[in-house]
């Protein structure tokens, strides 16, 4: 469609006057369909944020979301991803910071007052430490909550429940019970072959080269 | 007469919510009070956080479809079109036209649910019982359509990726259109009460004004930023499903206050109704969903006869389809707000993450620099202005 490779080569233009007016912020700009993702040095994100509001070939003035992202496997773990909205050119950008637990990501509040509230829930969910924010508080979870729940390695129930004691006359934590074992159904085919419909192998492929 | 030596006032807090009628659910407002006006406002939101984001993560993409519905339930099926856009985006997957306009219609429908909840409550709010009682027997209604269609009132789980679950049943689109040839009456009458009314106006015009740098500084969208006078709406700038075809206006206000928030509520139902009948009017014939078995379950009696049928919905309602690998964020102009979904998938059968953009998350933060220097009666007067739901600002 016409609308959509106008699009295209209005954020591969941003693209390239992006790279061009930050050459050392930016590690990689790439282009996937009708999204336009750039990687961005964690040092430099709030000199980027505050180019890409200001500048005007980009006018980004409103910055949509801030959210975490846990990959496990990886050396820096969390991505922080930043989505940011130009009404004036009426284009999307999304911006990548990686992080570590212990490398802190510094606070985009200095930019766009919203990023406040979202800076706390990936400092909740994730344990992403932001430096210079103004009051990382927890946000979602209960007072006095420990871990980071939204984390790949953190369970899907939770280690405590929470209940009305009547003779203790107060709500107390206790560990989680579960009346039947926690069931997590792996229904991955073992026998659908990748080699027709992609080239790459599919999670649950690895299953049908086991023996047994 | 003894000299008045000057007292020290120190701040006192209060403690609004989390159970008080106003707090539109589980909020509780830390107010730093001098004297009578508030210095500094400290919502605790959390309350209602039920993990959606990370309960998604562990359901195939057909089960994550119903926690849409209790993210903001009063506009149910929007937000169910933002998590399907998304996936469709993703599966390179195109809705049939009678699909996109049923979307479009039910996605109306479900913006004139939520503003008349929104208008009724908050009139309560300030004073007004008469408004909650009209705008209450209207959502009873448009509720019956959801019901009509998806078989529940409330939670439908309707719009899923590749259409809607089924085609509407015989007659409805008539019973709509009679609904939306008497509504604009209840616009009025609802107006007539509030519009002009004096009380209602002393308790909300030059109420917690937000300018349009602020708006855009603090991440306001939908209503809230198109009352402070910036002309923004999705359905007309990234036009979705079939909006791009619909003829309507977007009202913006000019002063960014309470009675603006309200004034643009009214006038986008109205708006709505028009596409409404628009919808109604050009519905367009063939398949709701996509004709593709490896996507949309077939029909219940195909299963009876053909074999292929019975594999693919077995293998759907089991395993589920996979999403090739791939990030995207797709947007929608909610009832609320921008309510969008940023999916990343991983080629599995499952999300590797879902994140939910909601727009009462960032309004709510702005409590805190709207309410500054008001006096506390004007909390809950703020608060149900910006339409406050606390299933999507917790998740």
């Amino acid at each position: 469609m016409d609308t959509n490779s106008d699009n295209a080569s209005a954020l591969a233009d941003l693209a390239e006057a992006i790279g061009l007016s930050l050459p050392n912020d930016i590690i990689e700009a790439t282009v996937a369909g009708e999204d336009l993702t750039i990687i961005v040095q964690r040092p430099s994100i709030v000199k980027v944020l505050k180019f890409l509001r200001d500048d005007s070939n980009c006018q980004f003035t409103q910055l949509v979301d801030i959210c975490g992202v846990d990959f496990p496997e990886r050396e820096e773990r969390f991505e922080v991803v930043y989505h940011l909205l130009s009404m004036n050119h009426n284009l999307r950008l999304r911006l990548k910071v990686f992080a570590s637990e212990e490398t802190p990501v510094p606070s985009a509040a200095a930019a766009f007052s919203c990023a406040d509230w979202f800076e706390r829930e990936i400092w909740d969910m994730y344990g992403v430490f932001f430096s210079d924010h103004p009051d990382l508080r927890r946000i979602l979870t209960d007072y006095g909550f420990d871990g980071h729940p939204q984390r790949k390695d953190f369970p899907l129930t939770g280690y405590v429940e929470v209940r009305y004691d009547e003779s203790q006359k107060r709500v107390i934590y206790e560990p989680v019970k579960l009346t039947q074992d926690f069931r997590t159904f792996d229904f991955m085919s073992p026998w659908e072959g990748a080699e027709h419909a992609h080239q790459q192998m599919l999670p649950g492929d690895e299953k049908a080269t086991q023996d047994g | 007469m003894a000299e008045l030596a000057e007292a020290e006032i120190e701040n006192y807090t209060v403690n609004f919510g989390p159970q008080h009628p106003a707090a539109h659910g589980v909020l509780r407002l830390v107010l730093e009070m001098g004297g009578e006006t508030i210095d500094r406002v400290d919502p605790h939101i959390g309350l209602l956080h039920r993990g959606t984001e990370k309960l998604i993560e562990h359901k195939t993409y057909l089960q994550a479809v119903p926690y849409f519905d209790r993210l903001d339930y009063v506009s149910p099926m929007n937000q169910e079109q933002a998590y399907a856009i998304a996936v469709e985006k993703l599966l390179g997957i195109e809705v049939p036209k009678r699909g996109q306009y049923i979307r479009m219609l039910f996605c109306e429908l479900t913006r004139i649910l939520n503003h008349i909840m929104n208008i009724g409550s908050y009139a309560m709010d300030v004073g007004a019982m008469t408004p909650f009682l009209w705008t209450f027997e209207e959502r009873e209604k448009l509720m019956t359509f959801y019901d009509d269609v998806s078989g529940a009132r409330m939670h439908a789980a309707y719009v899923r990726p590749g259409g809607v679950a089924r085609d509407m049943p015989a007659g409805l689109v008539e019973r709509i259109a009679d609904w939306a040839e008497h509504f604009p009456k209840i616009i009025d009458d609802v107006e007539g009460l509030l519009s002009n009314n004096r009380i209602f106006k002393q308790r909300t015009v030059d109420i917690g004004v937000v300018s349009k740098e602020q708006a855009l500084d603090w991440g306001f969208t939908g209503p809230n930023l198109r009352a402070s006078g910036l002309a923004w709406d999705l359905r007309k700038s990234q036009p979705y499903d079939g909006y791009e075809e619909m003829d309507f206006d977007i009202p913006i206000g000019k002063h960014g206050d309470c009675y603006d928030r309200y004034i643009v509520r009214i006038e986008e139902m109205r708006q709505s109704l028009r596409i409404i009948n628009q919808c109604l009017e050009n519905m367009p014939t063939g398949p709701v969903k996509v004709q593709d078995g490896k996507i949309s379950p077939p029909p219940r009696g195909d299963m009876k006869g053909s074999m292929e049928a019975l594999i693919h919905h077995f293998k759907l309602y089991t395993e589920g389809y996979h999403v090739p690998r791939g990030e995207t964020y797709a947007a929608v102009e909610a009832p609320k707000g921008e309510f969008a979904v940023y999916l990343i998938s991983d080629g599995s059968n499952k999300p590797y993450r879902c994140r939910i953009r909601a727009p009462g998350f960032v309004h709510m933060q702005g409590m805190d620099f709207m309410l500054r220097g008001h006096m506390l009666a004007d909390v809950p007067a703020v608060l149900g202005s910006i339409d406050i739901v606390f299933g999507e600002v917790d998740r």
